[in-house]
């Protein structure tokens, strides 16, 4: 494939190239542009709220729509997409954010109700530029496998960890419970997590 | 998701104007407390309240300081804010010492995650978990006619108290704070009033379609617990097909108002049998003034079970509920 014009091309572009191509197709006919004013129309009135947020230590002033979910925002606004959507309805923790250091599904709670609050997400936790202690030894102990649930089990382990920094094995699964991993790669996220506490915390 | 409106009151009277005003506009109102489990149904179209689909306004009673935390009442009791969070209900110390199992209760709901946004006003009044009624039949729950678990698949339903709807109701907390005689604080348009348990919940042969007597534009504040002496010991068991993360095939609530090693007075209420939190009363009287023996425990888990009216694929949750009933006295007990 070292051939490949497309060689360079991320999915994410590759799919958002796409989008735009089959938007061009469609505004060639009358009807299609009369369905776009329709749908201009339709996202003008969605009703929607100016708040303050902060995310990652910074504070911004962003305009939601009020049925929008916190990961939505976080994914689709402000391209924070280090937070996954997973089933998106509160059952496999994929969302898994920190709100005022609490752990919490970002997809069951609206962008809405976090005027005010403060969100840290999986991109909040590096430490000048470098990988945290957490993250290092899941790394190092193979705790992601497939990946898409590392970034919730790292933010219920980093609020763990800053509660209480040296917990039994049985504290890591039970604040790890609301964090579904379907390679069931347990053991090894437990294990990543115990070796974080020696290594000097979260 | 559908659109809506999100309103922040910053009071109860607030949050009921604008309930009634939208309301009486023809709109669709449905308060949110954390909101964890609303906003499930309102992505899959569920109609929270039934029959009215997806809800116009959504409000959001965050910002309510008077629902929020736990505050010491003038009787000895507690009055716990409609708007606390399961985690705060758990790790408050008026709330385990005096009573341990609401405490218990708490900490047993879903994950960290959903008890740090879940509130105990809304873990009581959330609609109920039958699959039918969550994948979108149309049954009384939603606004229909009929109940499809009667003829269908109803190994999770209940065995108490069920028809012409069997689901069962879905609160870990409710039990536990049935077992303590709370009071239900709630306000709306025409005021606010104070239920007994038996009072605010319902049973299916009286409103098939709601699970307790809240009208749409009343929101439960606060939940009062009368004073328990230091002699009342408790605790909550819940049983689940999986070690977490799910809600009780059973659960049981049980306080001891002990003297030495007598039982002056017992409250048995179970969770997940019944569509509402269900109070044992022959199973609680044969505790009263007796000294509590394995063998009595064991005639108080027969006597609770007494009345079962199983569904075809529910039979065994009444030797379940049975011995449930027996080892949560005997743990208590101590």
């Amino acid at each position: 494939m070292k051939d490949s014009t497309n060689g360079d091309l991320s999915r994410r572009e590759f799919i958002g190239g796409t989008g735009a191509a089959i938007v061009a197709v469609n505004a060639t006919t009358a009807t299609a542009q009369d369905r776009d004013a329709a749908e201009a129309r339709a996202i003008a009135e969605v009703p929607r709220t100016r708040i303050e947020i902060t995310v990652n230590g910074q504070r911004q002033s962003v305009d939601v729509e009020d049925r929008w979910t916190l990961v939505e925002l976080l994914r689709d606004h402000l391209g924070l997409t280090g937070t996954r959507i997973g089933c998106n309805r509160g059952e496999c923790g994929a969302c898994t954010v920190l709100i005022d250091d609490e752990p919490a599904y970002a997809c069951s709670t609206l962008a809405v109700w976090a005027d005010g609050r403060s969100i840290r997400t999986v991109e909040g936790v590096e430490r000048d530029g470098k990988v945290s202690t957490l993250q290092q030894a899941f790394i190092e102990h193979n705790a992601p496998q497939c990946g898409f649930c590392t970034s919730g089990q790292l933010m219920s382990a980093t609020a763990l960890l800053e509660r209480n920094p040296s917990p039994t094995a049985q504290e890591i699964r039970e604040a790890l419970s609301g964090n579904l991993c379907r390679c069931s790669n347990y053991n090894a996220i437990v294990e990543a997590v115990q070796a974080a506490v020696k290594m000097g915390g979260a | 998701m559908k659109t809506f409106t999100n309103r922040n009151p910053e009071s109860v009277g607030h949050a009921v104007s604008i309930a009634r005003d939208a309301i009486g506009g023809g709109r669709s109102v449905v308060f949110a407390g954390g909101g964890t489990d609303l906003l499930q149904l309102v992505k899959e179209r569920i109609p929270n309240r039934p029959g009215s689909g997806a809800p116009d306004v959504i409000i959001n009673l965050k910002g309510i300081a008077e629902m929020n935390g736990v505050s010491r009442r003038n009787d000895g009791g507690l009055a716990i804010g409609g708007l606390t969070s399961l985690s705060a209900v758990s790790a408050n110390t008026d709330v385990s010492a005096r009573y341990n199992a609401v405490a218990e209760a708490a900490v047993s709901v879903a994950t960290l995650q959903m008890r740090n946004v879940g509130t105990i006003a809304g873990n009581v009044c959330q609609r109920p978990w039958c699959w039918y009624y969550r994948n979108g039949f149309d049954c009384f729950k939603a606004g229909g006619n009929q109940c499809y678990s009667v003829s269908g698949e109803n190994q999770l339903h209940a065995i108490f108290g069920g028809g012409p709807s069997f689901i069962v109701h879905p609160s870990d907390v409710a039990p536990a704070l049935v077992a303590f005689d709370a009071i239900f604080r709630v306000a709306g348009s025409n005021g606010e009033r104070r239920l007994s348990a038996d009072e605010f919940f319902v049973l299916p042969r009286d409103d098939a379609r709601h699970e307790n007597v809240l009208a749409d534009d009343e929101v439960l504040v606060s939940i009062e617990l009368p004073a328990a002496s230091g002699n009342v010991r408790s605790g909550f068991r819940k049983l689940m097909d999986r070690a977490t993360w799910t809600h009780a095939v059973g659960s049981a609530a049980v306080a001891l108002d002990m003297d030495g090693d007598t039982c002056r007075s017992a409250s048995i209420v179970l969770g997940g049998v019944a569509p509402i939190p269900w109070r044992v009363e022959a199973a609680e009287q044969m505790l009263a003034g007796q000294t509590i023996t394995a063998e009595l425990a064991e005639a108080v888990g027969r006597a609770a079970v007494e009345g079962a009216q199983p569904l075809a694929k529910n039979r065994y949750k009444v030797p379940m509920t049975q011995r449930l009933v027996e080892r949560t006295v005997l743990a208590v007990a101590g």
